[in-house]
C-alpha cells in the first residue's frame, strides 16, 4: 500500500494504524477509576482503542500513566506551508570568501541574552570561538567582528553597544520561556530600536530552542533560528541578507 | 590506595599554588567589607522587614551610612551606638532610620566599652538563632536518619514557592533526599533580598526567607512522612550572598550553591566585591553546619568538557583553599564536577568515569556534587534518559556523594512532576544494580582512565601554579576560567565594596571563626 500525502497519520507497525503513545499525571491518587479516566481522557482526544499500558503513583494526589492509543486524525501535507529562513548554507571557508569577494568589508555581529535570561548557552554555541559540536563559532570567522555580551543585558545597554560598534547585525538567545516572558523581553528590544531609529539598520535575529522563523517575523524579528542551529546556518543568512541590502 | 596511580608529589603540588592563590586573594578580602556584607550583619541582629514601597531595612541603614561615608566603621558599631542613645530594639532604630528620624552617624558617640558590650549583645541574636538551627537539624538527623549515598538531588522551579512545596513533597515520596529551590532568573543581580512569600518568577521563584520557611516546613512535614531527613538547598550567590547565607543559617537550610568565582564569571559580577562577598557567606554557612556546593560543573557548559577538563580540577583545588580559610571543613565543602562530555565522542563515558574518579581520589573527605548532562542534551527524551544512566553508573562507579538528577526533558522545560518521578527511578534502579560495583573494579594500569586521570592532574598542576603566579584576578582577567574574561574594575556591584577603616569591627568573624 502507498502512503496517501492527502492523509497522513501515524505509524506504529502496519500503515495507518495510527498507534500512539502518551504519558502524562493526573493531579489524582492512583486508583482502578483514576486509570480508567485516563484512559477515557485519550479516547476523549480522538484515539480509538486507548490502553493505559503502566500507571504509578506519584505520592499523595499525583499519578503518572502511559497510554496507547489509535489516533483517528488525518493530515494532507500537500497543503502545508512553513515559513522557514531560507537560505543556502555555506561553510565556514566559503563564508569568509563570499565576505572577502562579495561584500568587499569585514562585518560587525553583536549578540547577547537580553534582560531576564541569564542561560548563555545558546549564544556561546553560535559566537563564541569554540562554537558548539565542532562548529566553530562566529569570533573564529575571518571577516566577522564577533561580540558576544553574554547574559542579562538590558535592551537600552544593547541598542546603544550596537550603534556604539556600528553593527550590522544583532543576535539575542532567549532560553527561558516559562510564562513567555521571551515575548515580552523580545517585543521590548524591537521597541527600542524603533524608538531608537535604527531598527531598519540592523539585521535582527533571534534563537532559541522555543524560536523559529514564523514567531520570529511575527514579533518584527528578520530571522529566527531554532534547535539544532549552528554558526555556519547564521553566518549564511548574514553573509546574504548583507549582500542583498547592499545592492537594494 | 589510588585506583587511578596519581603521583602525590602532583597532589600536593596543586594544594601549595592553590593556596598561595588563597592567601593572595585573602589579602584583598581581609582590607575590605561590602553592602552585602553589612546587610547580612544586620539580618544577623535580627533586622528585618521593609518599607512601604518594599526597599528591605537592611538597605535602608546601610545606604544611609554608606551615604555619609563611614560604612568603613562596620554598621555595628553605627546600630549598637543607636540602640543605647536611644534605648531601642535593633529592629526600632532600623525602623527609625527608614522613617529618617534617626541619622546614624549623627547620633553622639557613647562609650567605647559600652558599644563593645551592645555590639556582643546583638551579635548574640543571630548566634544563638543559628545554634538552635543547627541542633534542631542534628535532633532531626538522629530521630529520622538520611539517605545513602550518593544522595538522590532534584530541583523545583516552578516560580510559585506553594507549587515547588507540593512537587518537592511528591519527590521525596518518590525517594529524593535533597530538594534545590531554583530562583528566579535575574535574582543574582538584585543588589537586595525581596521581602515575603514570592509566587511569580520565570525559571524559579525568589529566594526570600519566608519562602525558605515555607519549604522548610514542607520538607520536615513530608521527611517525618517518609522516615528521613530531606535537606534542603538554596543559592547562596549572587549580589546578595552574604545575606542569604544568614537567612538560610536562621532557616535551617542544609546545603547552599556558594562557589567563589560563579558569579564574577557567569554573572559578570565584580570580583573584588564576590571575593569579600564569598568569604563572609561561607564563614557563616560553615558555622551554620551548612554544606557549600562549589559550582564547577558550569565551566562546562561554555568551555568544551574534554578539552578544559584540569580547569575543573583547578578550579576544585582553589574552592576547597579559599572554602578552608573561612572555616569549613572538608566534609562541609561539596566540589563540583559534571558529566558533560560529547557523548558522540568515542570512550567519552570511559573519560567522564576517569574525571569522576580523579575528583573522588584528589579530594577524600568532600561530599563531591555531581551534575548531570545538560549541554547534549537535545530534546529527544529517550536518548536523554539514557544519557542519564550512564550518567548514574557514572556516579556509583566512583563513589559520588551529592547526585543531582538528570531530567530527560532537560533543554525543554522546568521539570514536570513526572520527569522528576522517571529520573529518580531511573538512579534508584542504577544504584541498586550497581551498589557493590565500585569495590570490585580497580583500573588497567596506564589503561584510558588512569593515563587521562594522570593528564587532567597534570595539566591542573600546570594551571594553577601558572594562576598562583600570576595572581586570580589577573587569571579571571585573561579568561583562563570558562573562556570568560573579567576586569576587577569591571562588572556589577564594585560601588558596594569600601575599604575598612582602622576601627572596623565585625562581630561575627570572631565569633564564628571561633578566635575568642
Amino acid at each position: 500500500m502507498e502512503v496517501d500525502l492527502t492523509r497522513i497519520k501515524p505509524y506504529g507497525d502496519t500503515l495507518n494504524d495510527g498507534l500512539m503513545q502518551l504519558s502524562f499525571t493526573l493531579p489524582i491518587d492512583l486508583g482502578d477509576e483514576a486509570a480508567e479516566a485516563a484512559r477515557q481522557l485519550v479516547g476523549k482526544m480522538g484515539f480509538d482503542e486507548p490502553k493505559v499500558v503502566f500507571s504509578q503513583s506519584l505520592g499523595k494526589g499525583f499519578s503518572f500513566y502511559i497510554v496507547y492509543g489509535r489516533c483517528r486524525e488525518t493530515i494532507d501535507i500537500t497543503t502545508i506551508r512553513v515559513e522557514k529562513v531560507n537560505v543556502n548554507v555555506l561553510s565556514k571557508k566559503e563564508i569568509e570568501d563570499f565576505i572577502k569577494q562579495s561584500l568587499g568589508r569585514s562585518i560587525n555581529v553583536i549578540g547577547a541574552c537580553i534582560e531576564s535570561d541569564a542561560h548563555t548557552v545558546g549564544i556561546d554555541a553560535i559566537m563564541n570561538m569554540k562554537g558548539y559540536n565542532g562548529h566553530k563559532g562566529l569570533e573564529s570567522y575571518k571577516g566577522i567582528n564577533a561580540l558576544n555580551l553574554g547574559a542579562q543585558v538590558t535592551c537600552e545597554e544593547l541598542a546603544a553597544r550596537a550603534m556604539e560598534i556600528k553593527a550590522d547585525a544583532v543576535l539575542i538567545s532567549q532560553v527561558v520561556t516559562q510564562k513567555d516572558i521571551h515575548i515580552a523581553n523580545l517585543t521590548r528590544l524591537i521597541e527600542i530600536l524603533e524608538a531608537e531609529g535604527v531598527r531598519d539598520k540592523l539585521i535582527t535575529v533571534v534563537g532559541g530552542p522555543r524560536i523559529d522563523h514564523a514567531l520570529a517575523q511575527e514579533l518584527g524579528y528578520d530571522a529566527g533560528f531554532g534547535p539544532g542551529t549552528y554558526a555556519e546556518h547564521v553566518a549564511s543568512y548574514l553573509v546574504h541578507e548583507i549582500h542583498n541590502r547592499q545592492r537594494r | 590506595m589510588s585506583k587511578l596511580g596519581i603521583d602525590p608529589v602532583k597532589v600536593h603540588r596543586a594544594r601549595l599554588a592553590a593556596e598561595r592563590i588563597a592567601n593572595d586573594i585573602q589579602l584583598h578580602i581581609d582590607r575590605r567589607t561590602t553592602t552585602a556584607v553589612e546587610r547580612a550583619t544586620l539580618r544577623l541582629m535580627g533586622i528585618d522587614g521593609a518599607t512601604e514601597v518594599g526597599i528591605p531595612l537592611p538597605n535602608v541603614v546601610v545606604d544611609q551610612v554608606l551615604q555619609d561615608g563611614r560604612l568603613g566603621m562596620g554598621i555595628a558599631f553605627w546600630l549598637a551606638n543607636a540602640v543605647i542613645y536611644y534605648q531601642v530594639s535593633p529592629q526600632e532604630a532600623a525602623e527609625q532610620v527608614a522613617l529618617g528620624k534617626i541619622e546614624l552617624t549623627r547620633v553622639p558617640i557613647q562609650d567605647e566599652g559600652a558599644l563593645r558590650e551592645e555590639i556582643q549583645k546583638l551579635a548574640q541574636y543571630g548566634l544563638d538563632k543559628i545554634c538552635a538551627k543547627k541542633q534542631e537539624r542534628d535532633e532531626y538527623i538522629k530521630k529520622l536518619g538520611q539517605g545513602a549515598e550518593p544522595l538522590l538531588y532534584v530541583i523545583v522551579a516552578t516560580g510559585n514557592i506553594f507549587e515547588d512545596v507540593k512537587q518537592a513533597q511528591s519527590a521525596v515520596r518518590q525517594g529524593a533526599d535533597v530538594v534545590a529551590v531554583i530562583r528566579t532568573t535575574g535574582q543574582s543581580l538584585l543588589d537586595y533580598v525581596p521581602y515575603g512569600a514570592t509566587t511569580e518568577g520565570f525559571g524559579g521563584t525568589y529566594a526570600t526567607q519566608e519562602n525558605f520557611r515555607i519549604m522548610r516546613k514542607g520538607l520536615d512535614e513530608v521527611g517525618e512522612e517518609v522516615g528521613k531527613y530531606i535537606r534542603l538547598t538554596n543559592y547562596c550567590s549572587g549580589l546578595c550572598m552574604p545575606e542569604i547565607a544568614a537567612m538560610g543559617a536562621m532557616e535551617r537550610l542544609d546545603f547552599m550553591l556558594n562557589d567563589s568565582m560563579y558569579g564574577v564569571i557567569f554573572r559578570d559580577i565584580n570580583m573584588q566585591r564576590t571575593f569579600v562577598d564569598q568569604y563572609f557567606s561561607r564563614m557563616i554557612n560553615g558555622f551554620a553546619g551548612i554544606i557549600i556546593n562549589t559550582g564547577e560543573d558550569n565551566y562546562l557548559t561554555t568551555a568544551d568538557a574534554f578539552a578544559a577538563a584540569h580547569t575543573v580540577t583547578a578550579s576544585q583545588f582553589i574552592n576547597e583553599q579559599l572554602a578552608l580559610k573561612c572555616g569549613l571543613t572538608e566534609e562541609q565543602v561539596a566540589l563540583g564536577h559534571a558529566f558533560e562530555i560529547n557523548p558522540e565522542l568515542e570512550n567519552s563515558f570511559v573519560y567522564e568515569l576517569a574525571q569522576a574518579a580523579l575528583a573522588r581520589e584528589l579530594f577524600p573527605k568532600s561530599p563531591l556534587k555531581y551534575m548531570p548532562p545538560t549541554k547534549y542534551m537535545t530534546g529527544n527524551i529517550f536518548k536523554g534518559h539514557v544519557q542519564n544512566c550512564l550518567f548514574n553508573m557514572a556516579s556509583i562507579m566512583s563513589g559520588q556523594s551529592i547526585h543531582l538528577l538528570g531530567m530527560l526533558t532537560e533543554a525543554i522545560h522546568t521539570p514536570h512532576i513526572a520527569d522528576r518521578y522517571l529520573a529518580l527511578e531511573n538512579a534508584k534502579l542504577v544504584f541498586n544494580a550497581m551498589r557493590g560495583f565500585a569495590e570490585e573494579i580497580t583500573f588497567k594500569t596506564d589503561g584510558i582512565i588512569q593515563k587521562r586521570a594522570n593528564k587532567v592532574l597534570n595539566d591542573a598542576v600546570i594551571f594553577l601554579e601558572e594562576v598562583a603566579d600570576m595572581g586570580l584576578m589577573e587569571a579571571i582577567s585573561k579568561g583562563m576560567f570558562a573562556d570568560i574574561a573579567r576586569s576587577p574594575k569591571g562588572g556589577k556591584g564594585l560601588d558596594g565594596v569600601i575599604f575598612k577603616e582602622p576601627d572596623y569591627y565585625n562581630p561575627f568573624v570572631d565569633a564564628m571563626l571561633g578566635r575568642r
